[in-house]
């Protein structure tokens, strides 16, 4: 561990992040808005915060260990949601307390897009412009520390997305460099977030509102410029340009990267982890269109164009609405919770378990009933003709495990804080899955919460976000041990 | 001809074997000099130490005034570079290697790969290849001990014993054409207790026959049933032993049987395990009567023993029969048990020299033949012939089969004509350009057949 270089690489990203805040000034000049001078003093006390942190060691230079991965990934979620909290206590009109504006800025960083404001459509466009741009930090965050860290880490058998794994060849193990790797990526993230942009204001969105919520949509984060979210466009080709974008952005970014590279998009399809979540997000379409029709909630149309939106979006992790779902019958609710544990592909800005690892759990069961029926049979767990590793499905069953303990353990505290089961059970899945909007108080925001819930639903989304060892792995002895 | 075999292993030794008898010129090359003593005690051949693809070795052995080299070593690598050597040396005319490796053998590369600028082989062959399509035809056609494709496939020459049961058994095979008024077919060879009888119309057919007949492909079922009872087709597969025969068959199989194998090899089981997709691999012995019993031997339509021991393929054969599988399917190596064993409780017995060596033998004959498959354990042959010439200079062309005069023992059981099957009958006229198949019930005759279709000099 070199203190030194952690400091020295978490104020350069500090002095980064920073930057950023220049944008929201702009935003706020253009609409002539009183919140530009809070834009520039959280800009001039995190840049300065971040020069204090890089100065001193900017010349040291040291080889950093995988270790050292683990902290500066926690780190640089730590330092951005507590820094990201500045414009939103320095803008007076917000009058936002620290544990709200904490719970709002992280749920922006980890793109859970769970909100305490209610009243959106009144904000400055400024605050609503920096929301967005969390998510849009935060996605691209995510995927590079999914494509690049996440697997040199092996965190939750990741390690299988180091190599073979990911695409059609070994060619998807990207480019050779992480700084290369993430540059591609990069260029996909902002080739998405523009065809997106594009896409909405061609359908009718305001430029500022195709720009912020296309943000919200490739980082599948969820937070929107209005109270009723994406309903409020009740526009059918809104939302299917909605739809389609969450789920690209659902699926590997390696994937499209080759697709990018080769001009082909039948790797998709050979994809094992990808072709499953097409499949099973087809699958639940017809079963909750189905609900919605047979138990009489809506007409045909309407049964169709929410009950597909409403998938996705909460599959993907989104959380966009264009319904009240929480109001739907019960089934629905929770059947879409459950959803959301699936998430998308490894290596893409959504949250939950994950498919390939249901993947791989999956394919566990199977080869399990089989060897009861064949005591003497000998099996090999196959994904895409290449033989899963006993240690990538021990790391599989061990964060699966784990992941469910968090929850258990996150829903207790919840309950003790004084919630009612569906609430705490349904705020757990949100956080945790970096979902976003959850039942019963939570339907609408999280803002009437107690403030010890809310902290407590602000560590379920960080270690939600980064899948939970990253986490644990400080808390163990041995981590620290020389 | 002049022939150099590099490789002395089973395949090598068969090869030698096989052709020794022909009145070749055979050489062995090989690194081991007590095999190589052995094949020389048995066979009237002649053998050279040393390393086959190295110059001085080949040309100790030959190779100068040799028609042909046959390298099929262990190594797919020393058989190429055999070739190699023997072309840019020696410019033998056909070299022929045995390459196992599914990659070279790949369509995408070997067209590019071995031609004459870059690795001279004229024709690969992979004895595994070989024995796994002959057994997957013998699935295809339940009930037939041996199919054997013709014309690309498009006809099939099948032996079957004939049982009691069959509607033709026991009587005249003038009867054929009135039981199945729709399906040409033509009875090429009966064997009855290892004698062939020419077939006439008179003959009659007795249970117990070995019957080889010809026909379209898709009328291969319906004459079968005339000589046995209607078979269903195989199902559920037990395959003894994942070596490469084992392999590469329930990789060419477990898309459309259900397919189990049983391999001894805790590490073989895995590498199965990992290169099948729907195949259930079972790890233990293919003499288990518990493990068979387990996995409902009783219920399997066909155990095909196919370790590399011919002992345990027939131990297992046995067993599994005893214990209720519908037919079993034995690789046996050794020509003695395996006249030993056909016919007996044993269904099927496959041997692998045999189909390589029939493959092999259609480059040996000289008279144009496509196709030759030797039969019975080398006894029997049967050709597939282009006709050339014309009605000078051919003794065939222009005439009816009941005109041309055919050695003892052969017959001409059927053409293919512009793709489209003929079979034989008296009156047919041969043309130039057809395939004619012929069956030859003694091998020594095969020289006879040669010469008839050899086109002649012609004066104008």
């Amino acid at each position: 561990m070199h203190p030194a270089v952690v400091s020295r690489i978490l104020g350069l990203f500090l002095m980064l992040f920073s930057i950023t805040l220049l944008v929201p000034i702009v935003v706020s000049v253009a609409y002539t808005e009183d919140t530009a001078e809070a834009f520039f003093l959280a800009f001039a006390i995190t840049f300065s915060l971040g020069m204090l942190m890089w100065l001193p060691f900017s010349r040291i230079d040291a080889e950093l260990r995988t270790r050292d991965g683990f902290i500066i990934t926690v780190l640089f979620w730590l330092a951005l949601g507590l820094t990201g909290t500045l414009p939103l206590l320095l803008v007076d009109s917000l009058a936002l307390s620290f544990s709200d504006a904490l719970f709002e800025s992280v749920s922006g960083i980890t793109t859970t897009g769970g909100t305490v404001i209610s009243g959106l459509d009144d904000l400055p466009r400024s605050i609503l412009y920096y929301r967005q741009q969390l998510h849009f930090l935060g996605g691209i965050g995510i995927v590079v520390i999914a494509v690049a860290i996440m697997p040199m880490l092996g965190i939750g058998g990741m390690q299988l997305y180091r190599t073979e794994m990911v695409g059609p060849s070994k060619e998807t193990k990207m480019t050779p460099r992480i700084a290369e790797t993430a540059k591609a990526l990069f260029l996909i993230y902002v080739i998405l977030n523009a065809a997106c942009t594009l896409a909405y204001w061609a359908a009718g969105m305001t430029f500022f509102d195709a720009l912020t919520h296309s943000f919200s949509t490739v980082a599948t984060g969820g937070f929107a410029n209005y109270d009723s979210s994406i309903g409020q466009f009740d526009n059918n080709l809104i939302y299917a340009i909605c739809i389609i974008f969450m789920v690209l952005s659902s699926i590997s970014f390696g994937l499209h990267y080759y697709a990018w590279m080769r001009g082909t998009v039948f790797h998709y399809w050979r994809n094992p982890e990808a072709k499953a979540f097409l499949l099973i997000l087809s699958g639940c379409s017809v079963v909750v269109c189905g609900y919605l029709f047979f138990a009489r909630v809506y007409g045909i149309e309407q049964s169709v164009v929410h009950g597909i939106f409403q998938l996705v979006s909460i599959t993907t992790t989104t959380g966009f609405a264009t319904a009240n779902f929480s109001a739907w019958p019960s089934f629905l609710p929770f059947f879409l919770l459950v959803m959301s544990f699936f998430g998308g592909c490894v290596g893409s800005t959504t949250g939950g378990v994950k498919m390939g690892r249901m993947l791989i759990m999956y394919k566990q069961v199977m080869r399990e009933t089989a060897r009861l029926v064949h005591p003497s049979g000998v099996f090999s767990m196959k994904v895409r003709n290449w033989a899963v590793p006993t240690r990538v499905t021990d790391a599989v069953w061990a964060f699966f495990g784990v992941y469910l303990a968090v929850y258990y353990l996150i829903v207790l505290l919840l309950l003790a804080a004084g919630m009612d089961f569906v609430t705490a059970w349904s705020a757990t899945a949100a956080s945790l899955n970096n979902l976003g909007p959850g039942l019963g108080d939570v339907a609408a925001h999280f803002g009437d919460l107690n403030a010890f819930s809310k902290w407590v639903l602000v560590a379920a989304m960080i270690l939600g976000r980064l899948e939970i060892f990253t986490v644990l792995v400080l808390f163990s002895p041995m981590f620290w041990r020389r | 001809m002049k022939i150099t075999i590099v490789g002395a292993g089973q395949v090598g030794g068969t090869l030698a074997e096989h052709m020794a008898g022909e009145a070749n010129d055979i050489t062995v090359v090989d690194i081991d000099g007590n095999r190589l003593q052995e094949l020389q005690d048995r066979l009237d051949i002649r053998t050279v130490l040393g390393m086959g693809c190295h110059p001085d070795v080949l040309l100790r052995a030959g190779m100068e005034d040799a028609d042909m080299i046959v390298a099929v070593t262990s190594s797919d690598e020393i058989n190429m570079l055999a070739c190699q050597v023997a072309y840019s040396l020696f410019r033998t005319p056909t070299k022929i290697a045995r390459v196992r490796a599914q990659s070279y053998a790949n369509p995408r590369f070997r067209d590019k790969l071995f031609t004459a600028e870059h690795i001279p082989v004229d024709v690969l062959i992979t004895p595994e290849q070989v024995v796994t399509d002959y057994i997957r035809r013998l699935l295809e056609q339940p009930g037939s001990l041996q199919v054997l494709d013709f014309a690309n496939g498009i006809m099939q020459l099948v032996a079957v014993r004939a049982y009691n049961g069959g509607p033709l058994v026991g009587k005249q095979l003038r009867s054929l054409k009135e039981h199945l008024p729709k399906v040409d077919t033509r009875v090429a060879a009966i064997f009855r207790h290892d004698r062939s009888i020419v077939p006439k119309g008179d003959t009659v057919i007795e249970a117990g026959d070995e019957v080889f007949f010809i026909a379209a492909r898709d009328n291969i079922r319906t004459v079968l049933g005339e000589l046995r009872q209607q078979e269903l087709p195989y199902r559920r597969l037990i395959i003894a032993g994942g070596g490469n025969v084992g392999f590469r068959l329930a990789q060419a199989l477990e898309h459309d049987y259900n397919v189990k194998i049983i391999e001894f090899t805790r590490t073989r089981c895995e590498f199965l395990a990992e290169h099948l997709d729907r195949a259930t691999v079972l790890n233990g012995s293919a003499t288990d009567q518990e493990l068979l019993r387990e996995e409902n031997i009783d219920k399997t339509d066909l155990f095909l023993a196919l370790t590399n021991d011919d002992e345990v393929n027939i131990m297992a054969s046995l067993l599994a029969k005893r214990l209720g599988c519908r037919k079993v399917l034995t690789l046996i190596q050794n020509p003695v048990y395996a006249d030993l064993m056909q016919a007996g409780e044993i269904d099927i017995a496959v041997s692998p020299q045999q189909a390589t060596a029939s493959l092999l033998l259609t480059h040996v004959r000289k008279s144009g033949a496509v196709n030759v498959h030797s039969l019975r354990r080398g006894a029997a042959e049967a050709l597939e012939i282009i006709v050339h010439g014309d009605a000078k200079s051919s003794k065939v062309v222009g005439r009816k089969i009941e005109d041309i005069v055919s050695p003892p023992g052969a017959t001409l059981a059927a053409l293919e004509r512009n793709g489209k099957v003929v079979i034989a009958h008296r009156d047919t006229v041969i043309e130039s350009g057809d395939h004619v198949i012929v069956f030859v019930v003694d091998k020594r005759r095969v020289k006879d057949i040669e010469r008839l279709f050899q086109v002649g000099f012609s004066f104008f």
